[in-house]
């Protein structure tokens, strides 16, 4: 039956020259193999996994122009999840790169059957988003926005509309829909056969019937493969085993961390209807109902995502191939109860079968690309989260472009691999967790959305103090982080109630946390900071900083230095803070999920001889920030030294004792422009400078406070942070950090060229504060980010970061402004007047709100709270 | 306590002018909706139960009625204050003429009354939340898991689940169970009371000690009493495996023993030197406990609240019904109406069910013919009368029940020379009608030996609360499904057949139906009374009436079900197989 499904009977016919080449038979006939095609003993490049992804790789590797290539699959071709997969392309994503990645796929299905004269099945038949509620209709409408501005055609439709697209459907419990016209239906077999003949065409060897035992390393960088038919050298190796991808990580003796884990995943097909079903007609998705609908020869294809997946090879039980997973129906009763309220009329249509086909998920329902940060030429692409086909074509094309370039096109941080560590790849954390992510693909994307499994995993060791007072967490890289307070008596709604695109719960709690910090003190636990020191035996530290990073690192001791770390395209690989703790040695403090792609980063570029220490000492300390204006009074009292601006004047760092403790590093910095201190304290000392801090405090009005206080904080002050503003495709330059980087410190850096070239030619895009001008904080939709900018009624960017600012009793929004030629949509510079005169509107689900543009913060508002010389434009969280 | 046993539907022994029994089958709710008590006899109780909650009523009738109704509706004791005021405020303060006119009617009246409730609450009908319904249920249940050694359960018992559900305020059922230390087996029972619960109590407490005592072997007896006499610490002869609930009396300890001890010293007089057959040690043993409780009675005992007590036993009643288990012989001995019913699984994997007691009751014509035989043929018209004992008692065997087995004089004496709450007491006082040649009851018990084969997965021990709403069949069935786990059903598999969406859609909502109620609970008792009270006219259970049966206040619910106990023991087949096998 599968074989009808996926018609690659009708493929073989077609393509003898390709069977030829990769010489493996595709009949299931019971004849004796033909003796395989030996293994070349080298190639540029192995890719392992000849699924959606693996051809894709394949195919836009040998596009860019590399041809040494070698596709090896353990099976069949497009035998895995690839062959079971429901085969829709749906660009409808929440994510922007993700969007990106999908549209890039249609287009390049669309034109695969006429490129290599394989037929793909493509469909073009639109999709529609069903809504059930009104919650579902604002994200259905948000992600209408960002489709318009990218220029995929949308529309939020009424459900009248959506009935005279799709007769069969039930309507009477819907408020809305989203009708996506350009979505495609296509055989997923068939275009990584497709993908394969291509690839195969531009000289990349394709064998089946071959795994990959393990991948071999030496110093760091692979070396070759080592298969069941032998051993291949190569300078690369391309992980995309799809659900396999973990086993196959961990398999070499450098082992490579890809947290991904499979769930079943059922979708049912049945005969056809009595008036077959077109073939064009609208694919139907029910986020509500947990299922997507498509028609399938006549009948239909009907699957989804339950809220209790079933997790599968935990223990790591592998399979050559996956046909012998079992139906279970009951599991399936609450898919097919969505699917009959949704078309009713279909109760008596026959059953042909229920698929189970595993799909792979990954701990964040992103998937993962990049190279690994353990094994140069270690590349991965893998854990689609069940949307394969959708960004197959596109990630494909991204990683090949990172291979072939040294970067892709496009900012894939969400997805890069570094993002994630050894921490998240314990099986029963990926187990709980996927378990998790497979119910959300359904489930409504709401801001502030926390992960509730495979938590407490890394906790400060003030964490049970801090929780008895009543606060709430949010998790960061697996660090349990505080967002607020609930002050004693008073009772937040539960997390299910609590999600929504209006005004949250926590408003006015957030609210005093952040007029503590305006008008007396506040301490947030901001320890899961990545903080590194790097020290050398001579000049070698400094030396080698100062020629990774854009500002200039040779200040005094005790001197605190804001600075990016710039990609040779000038765009912030990371932006960190350096304190000089003594002429040899630095600490270096970075955002929390820098962790993995700093370290990185640094040691692939740091030279490597044993002069030169660096050590990630994130566990070694707790970090608390003091912030307020009378932070100085109880820092002071507590350690009976002069803290005064006059001693300890900002951006400086000094170690010093606090109560009994000795050793704290002290720093005049808090991460929000408000006057205070970081305190970097050894964690032994940890609870007993947290006790001496709350009790001096006392008098001062102390009080805790969280990261949303911190949030609101910064963005009023036009504080960028990276991972959300800022990515390896900004540039200082673009956000008006221009005074960060020392174009002329007199020794050269990476990035200063390109950094140059935009400080003669201007910068494409600037980075901008939004006041959100009419803006009702207690009725109209919040603000998130990604939502789509508009000057003078044209799209000229979208938001990256927003926060309520209780100083101006605003919605403030950061975003980039790019200028686009009316006439050809050509990028133009941005210049300071085309940022200020111009009438801005923020799109937020459809609602346009006029805003306010400002280049630099209001620092009138703020200038009587702030001390002299606080210049600190530095931040480190994101949601 | 005696008060209300007149309440007792298992005996109709209320001074003044007779009142007839009445059948419970024909009081239990139909398709869902209430039905009403045939007998308008019952509307009487009603009302002698009003007084207490009706003067609370001026202080409810200040409030809104129909606030404290919807809030109180999940607290069972507050409910039941509101729900009674309200009923005397509609039926029996404000109209006193409708009185009379609701015991001609009483089905109307009924319905009126659900309906002025209704009315005075919010239109919206409440009922006990799934979580409320399983807080009541599991609040009796106890497991016991024969304890594994080395890796394995040596025992033929794996462990057994017990539960219970009162309807009457308190409960008038007792269960017990225990491992005996010195000899081997296992001891359940089930213990039914009427007239109170005093009887139930004792049994439930001194049963399994007189059958642990017919089972020692002479040489132990003797080490026992040596220990007494020298005041050495006394051998463990019993395991108990109660429930918190399950309580035992700290005053009578004394007097039981003292009453225990004269029995094993009869027994080591008598050595008949032979070993002890356990039919006949169960017999001995629930004869001697029965002459104990009828001579303490007689006797007295000086301090004033352990003379109340044993005559307060002794005029009360039980049935009981025990397993003995010891390898594969497993021993049920039966006094009354409750039931022991054997769970047997077929090879197709169907489930049967095999009754291991005979109800002694008017239902069981050797019973009834027993009791004919006993006395004489002129009594043989007034001897059972509308299914009862001198057309008074249920059970044809029980425990206690002096007013059956004394001679009317004994009866007068001892009311009249015992404390003034007995002798105050009408019921106590009252004689039986033609009560000619007592005794007409015993507490002898039918032993039936059933040897255990691998197929018998099982026991069920329940009093006659389970066995008047379901049947055997039923009951092996649900238990049946519920310990070898219905959620591993067959897995469906459409394979060739033509199945529609819809029809696998049905089958699948059914399937799922079965199973959500086999995952709420732990203990297969707890399922069972949930199946029993529940069970709607497809054998599933509906929530909305187990909700509606679990709210009723305590003297209505008397009317709908009786109290509930029942003990599951699984069996280990493996055990059972292997024994078996050592024989052959």
């Amino acid at each position: 039956m599968f074989l009808r499904l996926l018609s690659d009977v009708r493929w073989r016919a077609a393509n003898p020259r390709w069977r030829r080449m990769t010489c493996s038979r595709r009949s299931t006939s019971s004849t004796a193999e033909p003796h395989p095609i030996s293994l070349p003993a080298q190639a540029q490049v192995v890719i392992c996994g000849g699924g959606i992804v693996g051809t894709s790789v394949a195919y836009h590797l040998s596009k860019l122009g590399w041809k040494d290539i070698v596709l090896l699959e353990q099976g069949r071709l497009a035998a895995g999840t690839t062959r079971f997969c429901a085969g829709i392309v749906s660009t409808a994503r929440p994510v922007s790169i993700e969007l990106k990645m999908a549209d890039y796929s249609n287009k390049l299905y669309q034109q695969l059957e006429q490129e290599t004269g394989i037929k793909t099945g493509y469909m073009k038949t639109g999709s529609i988003s069903l809504a059930q509620t009104q919650d579902r209709l604002i994200s259905l409408k948000r992600i209408a926005s960002s489709l318009n501005v990218m220029g995929i055609p949308c529309e939020i439709i009424t459900p009248k509309q959506a009935a005279q697209l799709h007769p069969l459907i039930n309507i009477h419990d819907l408020v809305g829909a989203m009708y996506v016209p350009g979505d495609a239906l296509v055989s997923s077999a068939d275009v990584s056969l497709a993908l394969a003949t291509a690839a195969s065409r531009n000289g990349v060897q394709i064998h089946e019937r071959t795994s990959v035992s393990h991948v071999l390393v030496q110093k760091g960088r692979v070396t070759g493969v080592e298969t069941d038919r032998g051993q291949i050298s190569c300078q690369y190796f391309v992980n995309c085993a799809g659900q396999w991808a973990y086993e196959l990580g961990l398999s070499g003796e450098e082992q490579v961390s890809i947290p991904v884990h499979a769930c079943e995943h059922f979708y049912l097909l049945t005969y056809p209807l009595k008036e077959p079903l077109a073939s064009s007609i609208p694919t139907i998705v029910d986020p509500d109902g947990r299922i997507y609908i498509r028609s399938w020869q006549g009948g239909i294809l009907s699957g989804g995502f339950e809220k209790n997946p079933k997790p599968l090879f935990t223990e790591g039980r592998n399979q050559l191939e996956i046909q012998n997973l079992q139906e279970d129906w009951d599991h399936f009763e609450p898919l097919l109860s969505a699917l009959l309220r949704r078309m009713p009329g279909l109760e008596a249509l026959q059953i042909m079968q229920l698929v189970n086909c595993p799909e792979t998920f990954t701990p964040d329902m992103r998937c993962i690309m990049g190279e690994s940060p353990t094994v140069q030429g270690y590349f991965v692409l893998a854990g689609m989260n069940s949307a394969g086909i959708s960004y197959g074509g596109g990630a494909g094309k991204y990683l090949a472009e990172w291979m072939v370039n040294g970067y892709p096109s496009e900012n894939v941080w969400p997805l890069d691999l570094k993002r994630f560590g050894t921490l998240q790849s314990s099986r029963t954390f990926l187990r709980h967790r996927v378990m998790e992510v497979m119910p959300l693909i359904c489930d409504l994307k709401v801001p502030r959305w926390d992960f509730q499994t495979g938590r407490q995993l890394r906790t400060s060791p003030l964490y049970d103090r801090l929780d008895a007072q009543g606060a709430r967490w949010m998790e960061k890289h697996g660090f349990e982080r505080v967002k607020y307070f609930v002050p004693p008596g008073k009772d937040l709604l539960d997390l299910d109630q609590s999600k929504t695109f209006y005004k949250p719960d926590w408003f006015d709690i957030v609210g005093s946390e952040v007029k503590c910090c305006k008008e007396a003190v506040c301490v947030i636990d901001m320890s899961s900071f990545t903080k590194f020191e790097i020290s050398s035996t001579g000049d070698q530290a400094l030396e080698s900083l100062q020629y990774l990073f854009s500002n200039d690192l040779d200040v005094p001791v005790g001197h605190v230095v804001h600075t990016g770390m710039l990609n040779e395209k000038g765009g912030y690989e990371n932006d960190c803070s350096i304190a000089r703790l003594n002429k040899r040695s630095f600490f270096m403090i970075s955002p929390t999920d820098q962790q993995v792609h700093c370290w990185a980063w640094l040691k692939n570029r740091l030279p490597s001889n044993s002069s030169l220490a660096m050590e990630d000492v994130t566990w070694k300390y707790t970090a608390l920030n003091l912030i307020g204006p009378r932070a100085v009074d109880v820092l002071s009292e507590l350690s009976y030294a002069p803290i005064t601006p006059e001693h300890f004047p900002s951006l400086f760092c000094k170690e010093m004792s606090v109560g009994y403790a000795n050793g704290i590093r002290v720093m005049s910095i808090t991460h929000t422009g408000e006057p205070g201190f970081m305190l970097y304290i050894p964690i032994e000392y940890a609870l007993h400078v947290y006790n001496e801090v709350m009790n001096m405090g006392q008098k001062y009005g102390i009080r805790n406070a969280g990261y949303y206080a911190l949030r609101s904080l910064r963005i009023e002050k036009f504080f960028a942070f990276w991972g959300q503003d800022l990515d390896a495709f900004t540039t200082p330059m673009e956000c008006g950090r221009e005074f960060q980087v020392k174009l002329e410190k007199g020794m050269e850096f990476i990035g200063q060229e390109a950094l140059l070239e935009q400080k003669q030619n201007g910068v494409y895009k600037r980075f901008t504060m939004f006041i959100l001008e009419d803006h009702d904080t207690d009725m109209d939709l919040w603000p998130w980010w990604g939502e789509p900018i508009f000057r003078n009624g044209r799209y000229v960017g979208k938001t990256t970061s927003s926060a309520y600012s209780y100083t101006l009793e605003r919605h403030v929004c950061l975003g980039f402004v790019q200028h686009f030629d009316e006439k050809t949509g050509e990028e133009l510079v941005v210049t300071t007047d085309f940022i200020n005169q111009g009438e801005y509107e923020i799109d937020i689900a459809g609602q346009r709100f006029q805003a306010k543009a400002k280049l630099y913060p209001f620092s009138s508002l703020f200038t009587h709270r702030r001390r002299k010389d606080e210049m600190e434009l530095s931040g480190y969280q994101r949601e | 306590m005696l008060a209300a046993s007149c309440c007792d539907r298992r005996m109709c022994v209320c001074p003044g002018p007779r009142r007839i029994g009445y059948s419970f089958r024909s009081v239990k709710c139909l398709t869902g909706s209430w039905a009403i008590p045939v007998r308008s006899s019952r509307l009487p109780l009603l009302s002698d139960a009003m007084p207490a909650p009706a003067h609370l009523f001026p202080l409810i009738r200040n409030c809104e009625i129909g606030r404290i109704c919807s809030t109180v509706c999940y607290c069972h004791r507050k409910h039941l204050c509101c729900f009674s005021s309200h009923f005397a405020h509609g039926h029996f303060r404000c109209a006193p003429q409708r009185k009379f006119a609701a015991l001609c009617r009483p089905k109307e009246n009924f319905n009126q009354f659900i309906h002025a409730r209704d009315y005075a609450s919010t239109p919206q009908r409440f009922y006990l939340t799934p979580p409320q319904v399983n807080s009541i249920l599991k609040a009796n249940e106890y497991s016991f898991k024969v304890p594994e050694f080395d890796g394995k359960n040596i025992s033929s018992v794996l462990g057994f689940d017990s539960n219970q559900l009162p309807a009457n305020a308190p409960i008038e059922d007792r269960r017990s169970a225990a491992t005996c230390l010195q000899t081997r087996g296992m001891l359940l029972g089930v213990f039914d009371g009427h007239a109170g619960c005093a009887c139930a109590q004792a049994v439930s407490e001194r049963l399994f000690y007189y059958i642990a005592v017919s089972l020692l072997p002479h040489e132990t007896l003797l080490e026992i009493e040596n220990a007494v006499e020298s005041g050495r610490a006394l051998l463990p002869i019993l395991q108990w495996h109660k429930h918190p609930n399950d309580y035992f009396s700290k005053e009578a300890s004394k007097l039981y023993f003292n009453s225990l001890r004269t029995y094993w010293q009869e027994l080591i007089d008598l050595n008949s030197g032979e070993t002890t057959d356990v039919k006949e040690a169960l017999i001995n043993a629930f004869k001697r406990l029965d002459n104990d409780i009828s001579l303490e009675a007689q006797v007295g005992d000086s301090n004033s609240f352990l003379n109340y007590l044993v005559l307060r036993v002794a005029f009360s009643g039980a049935t009981a019904c025990v397993a003995h288990v010891d390898g594969v012989d497993l021993h049920v001995a039966n006094t009354g109406d409750s039931r022991a019913m054997l769970g047997v699984q077929e090879e197709d994997g169907s489930w049967s069910a095999i009754n291991l007691s005979y109800d002694h009751n008017a239902q069981n014509e050797h019973e009834v013919e027993r009791v004919k035989m006993e006395h004489p043929k002129s009594e043989e018209k007034s001897l059972v009368k509308q299914d009862r004992l001198l057309g008074l008692l249920m059970p044809f065997r029980a425990f206690g029940d002096v007013k059956f087995k004394w001679s009317i004089e004994l009866q007068k004496r001892v009311v009249e020379s015992g404390p003034d709450q007995l002798n105050d007491n009408e019921y106590t006082k009252f004689i039986p009608p033609n009560y000619h040649t007592p005794p007409y009851l015993t507490a002898e018990p039918e032993v039936i030996h059933h040897k255990l084969r691998p197929q018998d997965k099982f026991l069920v021990l329940a009093t006659d609360g389970l066995w008047e709403t379901m049947h055997r069949q039923d009951v092996a069935r649900i238990v049946g499904e519920y310990l070898t786990g219905v959620h591993h059903q067959q897995p469906i598999a459409v394979g060739g057949y033509k199945v529609t969406l819809g029809q696998m859609h049905g089958l699948l909502t059914e399937r799922r139906a079965r199973i959500s109620s086999v995952f709420e609970d732990q203990n297969a008792a707890t399922h069972l009374i949930r199946h029993a009270v529940g069970n709607n006219e497809f054998g599933t259970v509906d929530h909305e009436r187990l909700s509606k049966m679990l709210s009723l206040p305590e003297e209505l619910a008397r009317m709908y079900r009786d109290d509930i106990t029942i003990i599951v023991v699984q069996f280990n087949s493996h055990v059972v197989g292997a024994c078996q096998n050592e024989e052959l």
